[in-house]
This record gives structure tokens, C-alpha cells and sequence, in this order.
């Protein structure tokens, strides 16, 4: 015999569970495009979930209720193809090498140097950070003025070729951040160099 | 002689208000169909190249979609139908030091983390009206809304 409370309290139960959820949220992780994934954290209502495999996801249906789970590839892909697809080309950077004590690059950073300005040509809006290096050889002060005048040659380089001038930003950061650590006074060709941010 | 002096403040006071505010947090690079960007109770259609500043919210149409790339090379773009706030974004690009939060009111959202979230785990936090996201150095995908809108 079941009593009249009991079959109330059964009601109430289903009626809660066929409720329509509140929300239709998702929360996905996707592999890092070196191959890595990171970590992502998902916090509601005092719950949380750990995402940190690819593909991993989490639902919440309401503020509280977290089901973690996992999404395919395809999935994702279906419920965020726009935001995916509207997503910007990559930040990179290249280097360019100098011949000693001089604002003229090697030969092959000369060929190199025609690759990046396809690369900037193909982005829309870009952005464009020149840092000039230099290695250990001579004075403090005059380092910060060769690299300075390094990164300015390459830049010059690319408004010739009809990158607007405006959106490079060039900076000389001397002797200061060598890519090989040396004594003062050593020559050494691969800090010789400008770096070039394009975004 | 007055009106001189009267424009001389207008300038000044325009000089002064003007860079308030105006922080540089990142560049729209994508914009396709209907994008809005919210900025001081004034909407004005999001164009390529446009800069973004914290406190912006950013708003796509049913056909809109927009792609974002912050100064510390965080990746933000939207879907459609999608409304995210830029609350807050300062970033030293010499330490790499900094805090990035931004709010999906709606819609979806893809993010690639950049220097901040490398630099520190705290550093970067996406919210959602159901949800706080804590992100440590990565890609993610975030849906959020009413399953009737």
C-alpha cells in the first residue's frame, strides 16, 4: 500500500526531472596546435570540473549542476564552426641575421626576408614588432644604437615594399637579450640579429 | 582674445579626457556580417583593424562572427548571436604580468590563451552568467545562453 505522501513525493520527483534545463551551456577543451593541451577549470554554483584532456567538456544545465564528459572533434566543430572559423592567423615571429657591425643582413636572411613580407601580406589589419640585437662586441651605447638602426633598415625594407608604415613598431633592445649567452667582447653571429613579431 | 582662450580649454580638456580610458587592448582582425562594439553607451559597427579597450562589449548578429587578437596574442572570436564584454585587460609587455577577464553574456566563443595565461594561472578568467573559467596555458570552446534564445 502506498501511502498518498509517497506517490506526491514521486510526482514532485518527476515532475523536477522532465523540468526543461535552464541553461544549454558547454565548456570544451581543445589540443594546443603543438600538440599539447592545457588545463581549463570550470566553476558553478560551488561545483567544479577539471578539463585537461582534448575534447574534454564539461555541460551545466543550471548554476551548480556540472556534468563533465567529453565532446568528438565533429561535435565541436558543428557547435562552434562560425567562432572557429573567425578566429585570427596565429602571432609568429622570424629572425634575421646581420653581417658584424653592420645594419646589412646575411644573404639568407636576405631570401627569408621576402617570405615574411608574404606572411604580413596575407593578414588582415597586421601588427608588426621589429627588435634589433646585437652581440657583445663594442660598447653598451653604441650596441643599443646598431640594433636600433637594424631594426629601422628592416623596417624601411618593409614600407618599400607597402607595409604602412604606421603599423610597425621598432625597438633596439642592444646586447641585452642574447640567443646565445657570451662573454663581453665575443663575436658571435647568431645574436646578430632582428626579431620580428607579426600579429 | 575669449574665444581663444575658451577654445585653448576645450582642447586641453579634450587632451586630458581623451587618452583616459583609451588603453589599446587588442585589434579586431576578423568581422564578417553584423558585429557592434558597445563602448561608453555608443554602438559602432566593428571594422577589420579596429582597436578594442577594456570595457568594450563586443555584439554579433545572426550572421555575424568576429575575431579578436589581444596584445599579449590571446585569441578571442565569437559566433553569432554572441555578446562578450572585455572587463578588464592590462598586460606589461616586458614581464608579461597582467589580467585578462572578459564575460560571454551569450552566444560562442573560441579562445586561444596568449602571454598572461603562460605568465600566471590566474592571470586569465572567462566568465559566463552559470560559470567562472580558470585557464592555465590553452585552447577552449564556450557556449552559453537560455536553450530557448
Amino acid at each position: 500500500m502506498v501511502s498518498r505522501a509517497a506517490l506526491a513525493a514521486l510526482a514532485l520527483l518527476l515532475l523536477v526531472g522532465c523540468a526543461k534545463p535552464m541553461r544549454d551551456d558547454l565548456y570544451a577543451l581543445l589540443p594546443d596546435q603543438d600538440g599539447q593541451t592545457g588545463v581549463l577549470s570550470v566553476e558553478s554554483g560551488g561545483r567544479q570540473a577539471v578539463l585537461d584532456r582534448p575534447y574534454a567538456a564539461a555541460r551545466v544545465t543550471e548554476p551548480g549542476r556540472v556534468a563533465a564528459g567529453a565532446i568528438t572533434e565533429q561535435e565541436a566543430r558543428q557547435a562552434f564552426g562560425a567562432a572557429l572559423d573567425a578566429q585570427p592567423g596565429r602571432p609568429t615571429s622570424f629572425i634575421l641575421y646581420f653581417l658584424e657591425a653592420r645594419d646589412e643582413l646575411t644573404p639568407d636572411s636576405r631570401q627569408l626576408l621576402d617570405r615574411i613580407v608574404d606572411e604580413i601580406a596575407r593578414r588582415p589589419a597586421p601588427e608588426i614588432v621589429v627588435i634589433g640585437h646585437t652581440d657583445r662586441v663594442g660598447a653598451v651605447t653604441y650596441n643599443d644604437t646598431l640594433s636600433l638602426r637594424r631594426a629601422e633598415r628592416v623596417r624601411d625594407v618593409l614600407v618599400k615594399v607597402g607595409i604602412a608604415a604606421d603599423r610597425i613598431r621598432v625597438a633596439g633592445r642592444g646586447e641585452r637579450e642574447p640567443l646565445v649567452p657570451t662573454a663581453d667582447e665575443v663575436a658571435e653571429a647568431r645574436n646578430r640579429r632582428v626579431e620580428i613579431n607579426v600579429r | 582674445m575669449n574665444r581663444i582662450v575658451l577654445a585653448l580649454v576645450v582642447v586641453v580638456t579634450a587632451l586630458g579626457v581623451a587618452p583616459a580610458g583609451a588603453q589599446e587592448a587588442g585589434n579586431i582582425k576578423v568581422a564578417k556580417g553584423a558585429v557592434q562594439v558597445e563602448r561608453a553607451g555608443q554602438q559602432v559597427p566593428a571594422t577589420v583593424g579596429a582597436v578594442v579597450q577594456a570595457g568594450d562589449v563586443v555584439v554579433t548578429g545572426p550572421d555575424g562572427s568576429v575575431g579578436i587578437t589581444f596584445l599579449d596574442n590571446s585569441l578571442l572570436s565569437a559566433g553569432p548571436n554572441s555578446v562578450l564584454a572585455i572587463d578588464r585587460f592590462t598586460f606589461d609587455s616586458t614581464t608579461h604580468q597582467g589580467s585578462f577577464e572578459s564575460s560571454l553574456r551569450k552566444g560562442t566563443l573560441a579562445v586561444v590563451s596568449g602571454k598572461l595565461a603562460k605568465q600566471s594561472p590566474d592571470a586569465m578568467k572567462v566568465k559566463t552568467p552559470a560559470a567562472v573559467l580558470g585557464v592555465r596555458g590553452t585552447e577552449f570552446l564556450v557556449r552559453t545562453g537560455d536553450p530557448k534564445n
